[in-house]
């Protein structure tokens, strides 16, 4: 279980990084390498260059603005999950970063890393759509913004160009003492989850729900937000039978089947963990309004 | 790259893994490769002061890096207390694990020093341990973080 | 006198070095001039080998050979591996080349050979090795296997049952026709592995000066594969050494003698160069032999007080595409069946299927976890039906300590009837519930339901054949610096087996255990050996020890008698020295008696005086010595995921006398560990093309830090009459009853639903599968609705 042979090219800014992915033929972007290493030593994937971006930096550091959360796409997970900004505008997302990994690949793990990878099963794929992240990318040619929910295109496929490079990621944030909750079941701790469901609310007056967003991961080849049971909700009083209502949705889910578990189970585990996440974010966020 | 305090400069292939530079290119054999994807933990060393899987970084990422690997623990020869912990509740049977387990426990007691056991066992579920059954390495563990909070005392 | 070290909690001496980063594994082993190999394995399941072209290979920079079946000795391209332990039960013989000659019937089978100067150019050649299959169809399930018309796993073989053997004494069929309670399980246990946290690995190198051929391998048994060895390339065994160092676990797949041990050491021959072999964690979920799959279709007769008349049922294992340790495991599992119970009338139908997957060979447990988990599962079953409190069902049907030694009315393969040496069976069920507060348990339940949580508890009974022959060597001689060196066949893969050796030597020869110096796994340390299999060693060479140690002391005393002018009444041995009792106590260090032992050049011997202070024992049980115990498992389900987690593990364990209670304990947790995996998360799996489908640490999951609870452990201690030390094995029992304790525990927590569990690993899919068709959902959406 060794790589194949490459060229390895450590830019050490992000032009030089993006001539570099313009110029090389099948080349890859090197970030914390949790998992692209990992297949590179199965030889599932053999790249002729790797451009590693860790010396680049201008691609880390996470910094707040008008409302709006900017991270650098070469942020450690582990710095995520340390930084009190995200602990404090993005509940959801500090509560999903526990759940990624193990602390040895968080140490390592680049939120860039993770989005670009896409795995279905992951956490930070499925807190960007759920937050309505923007993702920016960049090439020679430009740069574009893209929202989460059409960045993450298919199984492990993103919506970017080989020559592009994610720079940074943008989570609007939701209104100070907004309801989340954050659910998965993996087989093991740290295991990608068999399924997940991540939860915000807004409520207003009279615990109506004024805005809502509700995401699964595990059940598609993509993170998917629940429109159906966000649609339920929003305007209703919530209570307990919202909520169920809410989950019930899940039943239109037609989850694939893997080695891991099948579509059957999948499906109920939707259901479960949408209402449980559901149930917290509306504890979470009725204690705040009623304070 | 520095390893344990000490400079090391070598010619290598690009493709060469963190982990076999170290183990096959200046012979610190101490950290072990058990699954070369990222799971097992049994090759864990800290990468400038962080834990890191050598399966999962190639050594030329960390040209520049400051290494630490479980050779550096005894020093002078004389089990630390994480280490002497490990020994006293036999926390180690193969010891095929163990220096991954002593890197990741090392980074914890640093960071936090007052662990209680679901925070050891949840860091400890990025090494896998086969022989022991886990129990008495977090026994060990807890017990360290005890003698050092002592040591600091004293 | 010193202080005994038998039963004492000592300290391993194996762990500063091992904590210091300073052990020895065989890729550890520095070699100068060392070349990698590569193996370039089959990825069908069932193919022939039509050619195989190396010229891309060969012209890769770096490569120096590419091997195949043509280029080994002679032996090795006619006659496959040998058998470990041939039986004449079986009906296929049948063991793989050690590079495929012709037809290959698993995936991951060795076709060829790339030897390189690095591992990973050794990988990219051997990608450019271009083999040219003809595909087979592949038989993958064991059941399908054995069905009329399935594709045979063999081309030349007319079917794929390797062995069908029957196991039974007493009236079976009367005791069913007038019992008034039958009960019948289905159960399947799957594949797992032993999945030791260092991969195999071999490095071979041959001294032309001396002729020596020298293997590191990462085995149980390097004496073993020194025979097997010498036997393939046609050596003598003389100038074979095979070396065991450090060790990174071993569970049973490292005491099988492996095709790539005798390829590399043919390598190394032939190109006169040092030559490496390590398994990635990939060959070792294709090409480590791996065990448990096994249907179970039995059957218990009880009366109406639930005591046992009869069982009977059939068994059927699934050997894989080769059986090169015989058929010990679906034998041994049918002669541990009965276990701590009276089973007045018993039969079972063994049947082994060949497939094409990777062979199944003794894991932790070899057999005996299926067989207690069946046995177990029928006795819960028939409480459950009968109303009887699980517990006490059993007790009314123990083995009492009185019936010791008990002939259980089976023969053991050696021929010999079936005896249990001694053990207590009532006293570790009722130690385990003890600690378990089992009295208290069902309250807690009702507690944890009326908060709509779902707890149960579970119970698991085994009795386990330890300690089996036919031998193992231990040689004990002071050196003239006063230190003691034991030399051993034993070998260790975390079994603390040098502590344990020196604390026996040195309460037996009478010196401190730090000047105890133990040497292990190294056919130069000792002529003959056997090595760590079957729980043995604490037994086999435990027992050696001792005597050699003993004759040691003998000789000690015996010449500081005469070098003392006292009786030999009058010497006391002990802290590394022989002490008169009389006159002004003159004392005898023991590197004074080394020397004194050697005698004097050109003068005689003392009549009586042996040369040196040296012997070697080699004791050989007369039968194997029983251990038992009681695991108590308590659970919680989460009935909407289906998940399980262990909230209490109470473990009785009888191991005879303890050497080490440090040492056992760790054993007992560890092998809980295993069975907590195979219990819930192992699950080696195939398509039904025998394409293996969970070959990574991220698909086979083996338990994490988190998902297994602390162990209270209690030991009874019921010495084994067999052997001087009354010990018995302790490397298996915490694996044994395992799965049959949380599945109990997991069913009694779903009472509620009446769901019933067959099935290891019991997966969450699984769970809720069977709640769902049980209606649990509804049900627990009406309690939650009366509950609001
Ligand atoms: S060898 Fe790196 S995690 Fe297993
Ligand atoms: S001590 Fe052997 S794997 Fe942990």
């Amino acid at each position: 279980m060794k790589p194949a042979p490459f060229d390895y090219h450590r830019p050490i800014s992000l032009d030089e990084a993006l001539d570099l992915l313009s110029n090389l033929e099948n080349a890859k972007i090197l970030a914390g390498g949790q998992s692209l290493i990992a297949m590179m030593n199965f030889r599932f994937v053999q790249p002729d260059h790797l451009v590693d971006l860790a010396r680049i930096p201008e691609l880390t550091g996470i910094e707040e603005r008008d409302g709006v959360i900017r991270i650098g796409a070469m942020t450690r997970q582990r710095d995520l999950e340390f930084s009190d900004v995200i602990a404090q505008r993005l509940p959801l997302v500090k509560a999903g970063l526990a759940h990624v990994g193990h602390r040895q690949t968080r140490n390592r793990g680049t939120i860039g890393g993770s989005l670009s990878h896409a795995d279905p099963s992951a956490e930070l794929p499925m807190l960007a759509l759920a937050q309505d992240a923007t993702i920016e990318v960049r090439s020679t040619r430009g740069a574009r913004r893209l929202p989460a929910r059409e960045f993450l295109r298919g199984y492990l496929d993103v919506a970017i160009e080989l020559d592009e490079i994610v720079t940074a990621v943008e989570f609007p944030c939701w209104r100070a003492g907004h309801g989340w909750g954050f659910h998965e079941f993996a087989r093991r701790h740290g295991d990608f989850a068999i399924a997940g469901a991540a939860a915000l609310l807004e409520l207003g007056e009279d615990q109506t729900v004024e805005r809502v967003s509700i995401t699964l991961n595990g059940v598609d080849v993509t993170p998917v937000r629940l429109t159906s049971a966000e649609d339920v909700m929003r305007g209703r009083r919530l209570d307990a039978e919202l909520i169920c209502a809410a989950a019930a949705e899940t039943r239109h889910l037609e989850p694939l089947e893997d080695a891991h578990a099948g579509a059957v189970y999948r499906r109920h585990l939707a259901k479960m963990l949408t209402q449980r996440a559901l149930g917290d974010a509306a504890k979470a966020g009725a204690l705040i309004a009623s304070v | 790259m520095r390893v344990n305090g000490v400079h090391y400069e070598r010619e290598i292939e690009p493709r060469m893994t963190l982990g076999d530079f170290l183990r096959h290119e200046i012979g610190l054999t101490g950290t072990h490769l058990g699954c070369e994807h990222g799971v097992c933990g049994a090759c864990t060393v800290l990468i400038d002061g962080r834990t890191g899987r050598s399966c999962l970084a190639f050594a030329m990422q960390e040209d520049g890096s400051e290494i630490t690997t479980v050779e550096s623990l005894a020093q002078g020869g004389e089990l630390n207390i994480l280490q002497q912990a490990f020994q006293d509740h036999h926390a180690l049977q193969c010891g095929f694990c163990t220096p991954g387990m002593l890197m990741t426990l090392t980074e914890l007691l640093r960071d936090n020093q007052n662990p209680n056991e679901t925070e050891v066992r949840e860091t400890l579920t990025g090494n896998l341990c086969r022989c022991t059954g886990y129990a008495a390495i977090v026994e060990a563990a807890l017990d360290a973080a005890q003698r050092l909070a002592a040591a600091r005392e004293a | 006198m010193g202080v005994k070290q038998f039963g004492a909690r000592v300290k391993r001496v194996e762990d500063p070095a091992l904590l210091k980063g300073q052990g020895r594994f065989v890729d550890d082993v520095k070699m100068p001039g060392v070349l990698h190999a590569c193996f370039v394995r089959t990825p069908f399941a069932h193919a022939f080998v039509r050619n195989i072209d190396s010229t891309a290979a060969l012209q890769l920079e770096g490569v120096v050979a590419v091997f195949t079946a043509a280029d080994m000795p002679q032996r090795m391209r006619d006659e496959r591996m040998p058998m470990l332990v041939p039986n004449a039960a079986i009906a296929a013989l049948r063991t793989q080349h050690a590079l495929a000659t012709h037809e290959i019937c698993y995936a991951g089978q060795t076709v060829a050979v790339v030897i390189a100067q690095s591992r990973y150019i050794a990988e990219d050649a051997a990608a450019l090795v271009d083999v040219d299959y003809e595909t087979l169809p592949a038989i993958s399930d064991l059941r399908s296997a054995v069905a009329p018309g399935a594709a045979v796993a063999h081309s030349d073989l007319p079917d794929n049952i390797a062995s069908s053997f029957k196991m039974e004494y007493g009236d079976v069929d009367a005791a069913f026709a007038s019992a008034p309670h039958v009960f019948e399980e289905k159960l399947w246990q799957h594949r797992g592995g032993g999945m030791a946290m260092e991969t195999r690995a071999v490095l071979a190198t041959h001294d032309p000066a001396t002729d020596m051929l020298t293997v590191w391998t990462g085995s149980q048994t390097p004496h073993i594969g020194r025979r097997m060895m010498a036997d393939m390339l046609d050596r003598s065994v003389e100038s074979i050494r095979c070396i065991a160092p450090d060790v990174g676990g071993g569970f049973g797949p490292k005491a099988i003698f492996y095709a790539e041990e005798p390829v590399i050491a043919a390598c190394a021959l032939k190109l006169g160069r040092p030559v490496k072999w390590v398994e990635d964690r990939r060959e070792h979920f294709m090409c480590a032999t791996q065990e448990r799959d096994q249907y179970w279709d039995v059957a218990l007769a009880v009366d109406a007080q639930g005591r046992i008349q009869g069982v009977r049922g059939a068994l059927l294992h699934d050997t894989g595409a080769f059986v090169p340790w015989g058929i010990i495991m679906p034998y041994i599992a049918a002669a541990t069946m009965p276990g701590p119970y009276v089973v007045p009338s018993y039969r079972l139908d063994v049947r082994v299927a060949l497939t094409n997957k990777v062979a199944t060979t003794p894991v932790r447990g070899a057999g005996r976890p299926q067989a207690v988990f069946a046995m177990e599962r029928l006795m819960d079953r028939a409480a459950r039906e009968l109303g009887i409190d699980p517990a006490e069902i059993r007790r009314r049907n123990f083995v009492q300590p009185e019936q010791m030694p008990y002939s259980v009315g089976l023969m053991f393969r050696d021929g010999k009837p079936l005896i249990y040496d001694s053990g207590d069976y009532p006293k570790g069920q009722s130690e385990a519930l003890r600690i378990a507060d089992y009295e208290g348990f069902r309250a807690r339940q009702s507690a944890a339901l009326a908060q709509g949580r779902y707890i149960g508890i579970g119970i698991g009974n085994y009795v386990e054949g330890t300690g089996l022959g036919p031998f193992e060597g231990v040689t004990v001689r002071v050196l003239q610096n006063g230190k003691v060196a034991v030399a051993t066949g034993a070998t260790q893969q975390g079994q603390g087996t040098r502590t344990t050796l020196a604390q026996i030597v040195a309460d037996s020869v009478g010196c401190r255990f730090e000047d105890v110096v133990v040497t292990v796994g190294d056919t130069a340390a000792i002529a003959n050996g056997v090595g760590a299999f079957a729980s043995r060693q604490a037994v086999n060479a435990g027992n050696s020890a001792t005597l050699a140690g003993t004759a040691v002391q003998a000789q000690i005393v015996q010449l500081a008698a005469q070098t003392l002018g006292v009786a030999p009444e009058d010497i006391d041995v002990a802290d590394g020295q022989a002490m008169a009792r009389t006159g002004n106590k003159p004392v005898l260090t023991f590197g004074e008696l080394a020397r004194l032992s050697q005698g004097m050049p050109g003068f005689s011997m003392q009549p009586g005086q042996t040369a040196g202070l040296e012997n070697t024992a080699y004791f050989t049980p007369p039968q194997a010595a029983y251990c038992s115990g009681t695991h108590v498992v308590e659970v919680e389900v989460d009935p909407e995921t289906g998940g399980v987690k262990i909230l209490r593990y109470s473990v009785a364990h009888d191991a005879g006398n303890i050497i080490n209670p440090l040492i056992v304990d760790g054993q007992v947790q560890g092998g809980v560990a295993h069975g907590v995996g195979n219990a819930l998360f192992e699950w080696m799996k195939y398509d039904e093309q025998g394409q293996p489908l969970t070959t990574s640490f991220a698909d086979y999951l083996i338990p994490m830090a988190t998902d297994v609870p602390t162990c209270e452990i209690a030991h009874v201690e019921t010495p084994s009459p067999l052997n001087p030390l009354g010990v018995k094995g302790a490397g298996e029992g915490g694996t044994i009853p395992a799965p049959a304790a949380i599945l109990a525990a997991v069913e009694d927590a779903l009472r509620p639903f009446d769901v019933h569990v067959t099935e290891t690993p019991l997966t969450p899919e699984r769970i809720v599968e069977l709640l769902e068709a049980a209606g649990a959902y509804e049900q627990i959406n009406s309690q939650i609705e009366e509950r609001a």
